[in-house]
Order: C-alpha cells, then structure tokens, then sequence
C-alpha cells in the first residue's frame, strides 16, 4: 500500500531558530496520525509546512495525488497547489475565525469550496451545504445565519463542514478542539471520529491535550523544540512513555 | 485655448497613460496599474475617466460626457467644461456625433460605433474587493483566475432575497478569462458591454486602467437555476414612450405621485422630437431640465 503522505526530513528554521527540524513519517490511507508537544515545541509549523501554508527550507512532502500518484508538493506550482488544497486536502483552524468567512452566511461558507472547484448550480450547491450542515448538527433552518451568531462550538463545526464539502481525503487539524469546553468537546471529538471512520479520512492533528489523541489519533508523534523525541502507537507512548519529556507530559495531566 | 498643455496632461503622462491603454486593450479585462496623477478635481469625481479621456482626445474629436445618463448634471457639464477649456475640442450631448464619451454609471442606449471610444469613471476597480480585502491576495486569485468567491456573494444575495440583488457594478468574465467590474452602471447595461466600440475604464484613485476592445465577448456570471437577467423598472417612459431604455424614478409630488423617465436624456429626446410621446408628454409636469416635453 502506498504511503498518502510521505514526509522525508522537513526542516523549516526561522533564522537561527529552529522551527521543526528533520522531520519524517508516513501517513497511509485512513490512518490518523496526532502530533502532541508543549507550546513552541514546532508542531504548528509542521503542520503549516505539511499543508503549504509556510514554504520549508529543506525536505518532502509527497502526497499521493489522484491523478498522477505520489508527487513533492514542495516542486508543485503554486496553482496546482492551491487546487489541491481545495480539494483533496482540507485544513481546520484552531479558531474557527481563520477559517470560515464571518461575513458570510453558514451555507455560502459551506459553498464556496464547491464553487472554487465550479459548482454553478445553486440548488445543488444549497441542498448539499444543508445535507453537510445536518452531519455537523447544525440545524438546517441556521443555514442563512452568517457564523457571528454561532456559539463557539457551532463555529467549529460549521469550519469541519466547510473543509469537508469536497470530500477531501487529508485534513490537517490545528488544535481543533482548543478554546471549546470540554462538553462540547466530547460532542465535536465524537463527531470527527464519526466522519474520519465514515469517509475513511487520513488526518493530521495537532494538539496539547493527550486526551484528544487518545481518541482520535492511530499514532502520534511527541515534539519537543523542534525535533521528534518519541513516536509509535497511540496507546503505546501514552502508557508507555521512553522518552524523558513524553514521561513528563503524560503525567502532567490533571486527573479530575 | 489657453496656456494648458492640449487635453490639460503633459505629454509624458498622456504617453505613459496610452502605454497603459494599449496594454489592458491587449488583456482584456485585466487591471493595468498606472502613475495616476493629481487632477483639478476631487476623487470620486472622475480622475480616472478625465485622465484616460485626457490621453486619448484628439483636437479633432466631439465630445460627449453623461453623468447617470444625463449630459447635464454637475459632473457631466463641469468635465465637459474642463476640456472645452484645456482642449478646446467641439461638444456635443448627441451620442451619435460624439466621438468619444466619457460615462458615470450608464452605457448610452444607442448602440455604439466602431469609430467611439467610451470612457468609464470607476470608482473601484477590483471586483473582488468587498470578498478579499488583501490587495496581494485578490492579485493571485486573478492570476490564478479562482473566481469561486464571486460566486459566493450571488450565492448569498440568492439566500437572502430569493434572486441575485446586485444591481450595478454587477461582475462579468471577460473572454472567459478576468473577472471584472463593468464600474457601477445598472446590471440593464451588462449586455451592452459586448459593443462595436473601444472601452476604457480609469480608476484614478486605485490607479488602475483596464479595457475591452470591440466585440470582446462578455459573460455576465450567474447560476445556472438563476440566471442573470438585465433588469429594468417595469414601466414605458412618461415622457417619451420607450419601453426598452432604462428608467429613473422622479418622485414629482408629496402625495406619492410619481413618473418614470428615460435616464439617457439624449435618447429620450431624440425619440420626443421624433414624435413619440408617453403618458405624461404633453400635460404632466416635465422632468428637471427637460421644460419643453414633446
């Protein structure tokens, strides 16, 4: 089976700094992978290098493309990037203001990716923003409300219904239950696990909360200052931890 | 004449102007940006359609300016004035004996020749402005051509009024390539954009000029269960009759009285002194600045 992300020694320096260095993994078809690590430890930057949002100094990323199989997304030209970006690939903000268009109703939100890639049928474009709005429960007569008047949570999920329309098969995840309290939590991580089961998602998330990727990631990755310390099996490093800062993250957390 | 430079602009700017033209004549649809320069008249006012007027007068030429349709409003006659002075070219308010015309906001009703150039004033050029407010951003959506977002304000207009509510500055593909702001004349307009004449719009304030030379083909963009149609007031002109131009609503009285009239007054009183009449022609009250109805 072909690797849908390869990642061969990614390094992206802010000067003399180091932002992530040498990073490297692969990524198969339905697999989640969750990146976890203290603040400043990289992996936003990792994750903005993955998805092309930061442009990496040195290192692959290859992704298996639909039509030309498996290509450096760093030697694409900036149109094919783009493209890919909004159709195979999807990306979800920490705060959902990054992400959606607050100037704009729930359903032209949910509709724009299916009008960038030529949508031109407003019927369609509107029965399937409702269809995507009742997988996120989101209620349907919400759908001309603009994501101002949405609760936090609804914000959220309103953001994973817009980075799904198109069925993408990668999303990258910043944090994506940051700033949620951890009822609505609990109801956005169920729901994600749904869709990523469902639509047999691959996906990259980034968190600080290791409770997050015991549920949801297959394997996860620990970053401290840049580089990977410890990687493996979910449950493996969490019960398990070798690596001195993963044992200091890991019994970091509060027990309720 | 008088001591200004002919058409007021100096040569090298009226070059540098031309320059500009020539290149958005050659990319249609497409934003040429350009030294815009400091005119004796405030933004907004029609820089941009002075200075690309400036550079393309010839002494020879007629010209023609109409501001909402009218040739004699404050915009129309104090532009028509400045070049009479810095020019010294002949006037005219018929559209066909000019030979150029610069408009705000209307396309004359009279279909356009090869041998005219109508001039635009715009006022903002970027058709993407109000959905992407980053300049470098909406620069790459155009030369990427991702146009999805303009298809999410028609979606949102669609979802809020049951039709596409955008009446002016309504947005168009130029030969299937830029998307772009035919400046804020009635969507009724749209289908006059595709017209034997050259088009120029200046933007003098965003220092943008872009063009369409004649024939261009010219999509007006829409869904395809919601179609773009050119909408005009449902109602024949009061004074002349027609009822195919574009119409102003004059309210007339404090009791909800009302008349509709040609916005193209030129076309309005061709057609009068032709002998068509409308419903409020010969006894109504006239319209301002048109005493002598029929």
């Amino acid at each position: 089976m072909t690797p849908l992300l390869q990642v061969k020694g990614l390094t992206q320096r802010y000067g003399a700094r180091i932002g992530c260095a040498d990073v490297s993994f692969d990524l198969y078809p339905g697999e989640v992978m969750g990146i976890v690590g203290e603040s400043g430890s990289g992996k936003s930057t990792l994750l903005n290098c993955l998805a092309g949002h930061l442009e990496a100094d040195a290192g692959e990323v290859i992704f298996d493309t639909r039509v030309d199989g498996p290509r450096d997304v760093r030697a694409m030209s900036e149109p094919e990037r783009r493209m890919l970006a909004r159709t195979d690939w999807a990306f979800v903000h920490q705060n959902p203001r990054d992400g959606l268009r607050m100037g704009v109703s729930a359903g032209g939100n949910v509709g724009e990716r299916l009008m960038a890639v030529g949508a031109r049928h407003y019927g369609d474009i509107r029965g399937q923003a409702l269809d995507w709005l009742d997988r996120v429960e989101i209620a349907a007569d919400r759908i001309d409300d603009r994501p101002t008047a949405f609760s936090g949570g609804m914000q959220q999920r309103l953001q994973i219904a817009r980075n799904l329309v198109t069925g993408p098969r990668l999303v990258f995840m910043d944090e994506p239950t940051g700033g949620l309290d951890v009822s609505v939590q609990a109801r956005l991580l169920d729901l994600l696990r749904g869709l990523v089961r469902e639509m047999g998602l691959s996906a990259v998330i980034v968190t600080h909360d290791l409770a997050v990727v015991r549920l949801l990631a297959h394997r996860l990755m620990v970053m401290k200052s840049g580089h990977v310390v410890e990687a493996g099996l979910t449950d493996q490093v969490l019960d398990d931890p070798q690596h001195g800062y993963t044992q200091l993250l890991v019994s970091s957390v509060l027990q309720a | 004449m008088s001591d200004y430079n002919f058409a007021y602009l100096d040569e090298q700017t009226k070059r540098m102007i031309r320059r500009a033209i020539l290149k958005a004549l050659a990319v249609p649809g497409y934003q040429v940006p350009f030294a815009s320069r400091e005119m004796p008249m405030p933004y907004g006012w029609g820089t941009g359609g002075v200075q690309v007027s400036a550079a393309c007068l010839v002494p020879e030429d007629r010209l023609k300016v109409i501001d909402q349709g009218a040739d004699d409003t404050t915009n129309a006659v104090s532009i028509r004035r400045f070049f009479e002075r810095t020019a010294g070219v002949a006037t005219t308010g018929r559209t066909r004996d000019a030979t150029l015309i610069q408009t705000r906001h209307r396309i004359p009703e009279e279909p356009l020749t090869r041998d005219q150039i109508l001039v635009y004033q715009v006022p903002i050029p970027e058709p993407l402005r109000f959905l992407e407010p980053r300049e470098t951003e909406t620069r790459k959506m155009h030369s990427l051509e991702e146009y999805g977002l303009v298809h999410v304000k028609l979606y949102e207009d669609i979802a809020r009024h049951g039709q596409i509510a955008t009446s002016y500055a309504y947005p168009v593909k130029v030969e299937g390539r830029y998307v772009m702001d035919p400046s804020p004349i009635p969507k009724f307009d749209n289908p006059k954009l595709e017209s034997a004449a050259v088009q120029l719009f200046g933007a003098g304030r965003e220092q943008r000029i872009y063009a369409l030379p004649p024939h261009c083909k010219v999509v007006s963009l829409d869904f395809e269960d919601h179609p773009f149609v050119p909408s005009k007031a449902d109602h024949a002109c009061d004074l002349c009759g027609s009822d195919t131009s574009y119409l102003d609503e004059v309210i007339v009285d404090d009791a909800g009285g009302r008349m509709f009239v040609c916005s193209d007054t030129d076309y309005c009183e061709g057609r009068r002194e032709a002998g068509h009449l409308g419903r409020l022609a010969a006894s109504g009250p006239s319209a301002p600045g048109q005493e002598d109805a029929a």
